[in-house]
């Protein structure tokens, strides 16, 4: 229990998927602009992290473990995970109409996220456990949805700034997340 | 003489990091150091050229439905290949990178070379355009390195800097993002170009293929 806590605290909070390892970059700084986009994209994120990493795990240490093969994990790992969102998304058109509907529009997106493939291989780096590696993949997407959210905030003030010419999208939206990263940085000293 | 121009364009002034503004992840998380950059510079560039070469040799045969998964197959080959290189010949630089190696796969630079280039043309001009790309990738990344290893850590490629305090800082998160802002705004200024307002799936080529950036129509 107390390491899962640990697993908690420590993708959440002190090692940010997106603020502190830099993994996902391209959907926190193009997604983040409404509050409900920001949601759904994070929503759909823990989803495939928290799937992906059931099915990765298994196949990592019953398949190609055993057979000697760890140096093809990038490779069944992509191609697992780009399955899994192709399937994530017949099914849910399917089953749940609703969510699909929520959810659907980011689905495409993340077989390029880096930030599903990073937990997937980082589970197996860190050599966590099944459930261990369960936990950090649910609390890694947590962790994305909540910079997500925050900088969605951080966002929609820096819309009506009055910012220099040259600064103006890219480049504030950048020294934005520099200063939200860090407000993180406080967190470094909460794990030893 | 066009064979040239498609590799010289990549450099500076298509170049696909500053005026792209894509495959920003490893851009932010390994130029803590400029031969860390430089590093992971040359080891994308050898992805994208290999990858560019035998994309556009089987672009006829590749099926049109199935495109995308061929291709991140392909390239995760050469991703492992990369990484069993560097591993055997070059292993403090395979430490430094760390997942970064594995994660070039999903850079979308070598995706996007492969759906707006090598499938529509012939293998010479194709890793010529690879290769270009690479470069100009390399040239962002050592440029950030190196302000960022100057400020940080006051050295440069390993070199003390007499007489500088290091702002450790700049080598941490927050410095990254700050960085590279700057430097984007630079080159905005200098090409006298107006900033792109967004970033990712529109000025990402894959938007074509995106559903979420065409509002949700496959």
């Amino acid at each position: 229990m107390k390491e899962i806590l640990i697993i908690m605290l420590s993708a959440v909070f002190v090692d940010n998927f997106v603020l502190s390892k830099f993994m996902g970059i391209c959907p926190f700084l193009g997604v983040s602009k409404k509050l409900s986009s920001s949601l759904g994209m994070g929503a759909a994120v823990i989803f495939v992290m928290v799937c992906a990493t059931c099915v990765t795990y298994p196949v990592y240490s019953l398949i190609l473990e055993p057979n000697g093969l760890e140096y093809l994990n990038t490779v069944a790992f992509i191609l697992i995970i780009a399955l899994f969102v192709q399937l994530v998304e017949i099914m849910l058109k399917k089953v749940m109409p609703p969510l699909y509907n929520a959810l659907g529009v980011y689905l495409p997106l993340i077989t390029t996220n880096c930030a599903v493939l990073g937990v997937t291989l980082l589970n197996i780096d860190n050599g966590y456990t099944f459930v261990q590696s369960i936990a950090n993949a649910f609390f890694a997407g947590v962790g994305f949805t909540l910079a997500l959210i925050l900088f969605s905030g951080v966002r929609s003030k820096l819309e009506t700034a009055d910012i220099p010419e040259t600064f103006k999208g890219i480049p504030s939206t950048l020294i934005a997340a520099s200063i939200v990263s860090l407000s993180f940085m406080a967190f470094s000293g909460l794990i030893k | 003489m066009s064979n040239f121009k498609e590799f010289s364009k990549g450099l500076i002034k298509e170049n696909p990091n500053l005026v792209g503004l894509l495959g920003m992840c490893p851009t932010l998380a390994v130029t803590t150091q400029a031969v860390n950059g430089i590093g992971m510079g040359l080891a994308t560039t050898f992805v994208l050229v290999g990858s560019n070469i035998v994309i556009s040799l089987l672009r006829n045969v590749i099926p049109k439905t199935v495109k995308l998964p061929c291709y991140i197959v392909i390239i995760a080959g050469f991703v492992t290949l990369i990484s069993f290189l560097l591993h055997g010949f070059i292993p403090s630089l395979y430490d430094a990178l760390g997942t970064f190696l594995n994660l070039i796969t999903v850079n979308c630079i070598i995706l996007g070379r492969a759906e707006m280039f090598a499938c529509k043309n012939k293998v010479i001009p194709s890793a010529l355009d690879g290769l270009g790309m690479g470069l100009g990738f390399t040239l962002s990344l050592f440029l950030m390195g190196s302000v960022r290893e100057i400020l940080g850590s006051a050295s440069w490629m390993g070199i003390k800097i007499p007489g500088m305090q290091p702002m450790s800082v700049f080598v941490m998160s927050a410095g990254g993002f700050f960085v590279l802002g700057c430097i984007i705004a630079l080159v905005n200024k200098i090409s006298g170009k107006k900033p792109p307002k967004k970033i990712g799936c529109a000025g990402c080529p894959n938007a074509e293929n995106c559903a979420s950036a065409k509002g949700g129509q496959e």
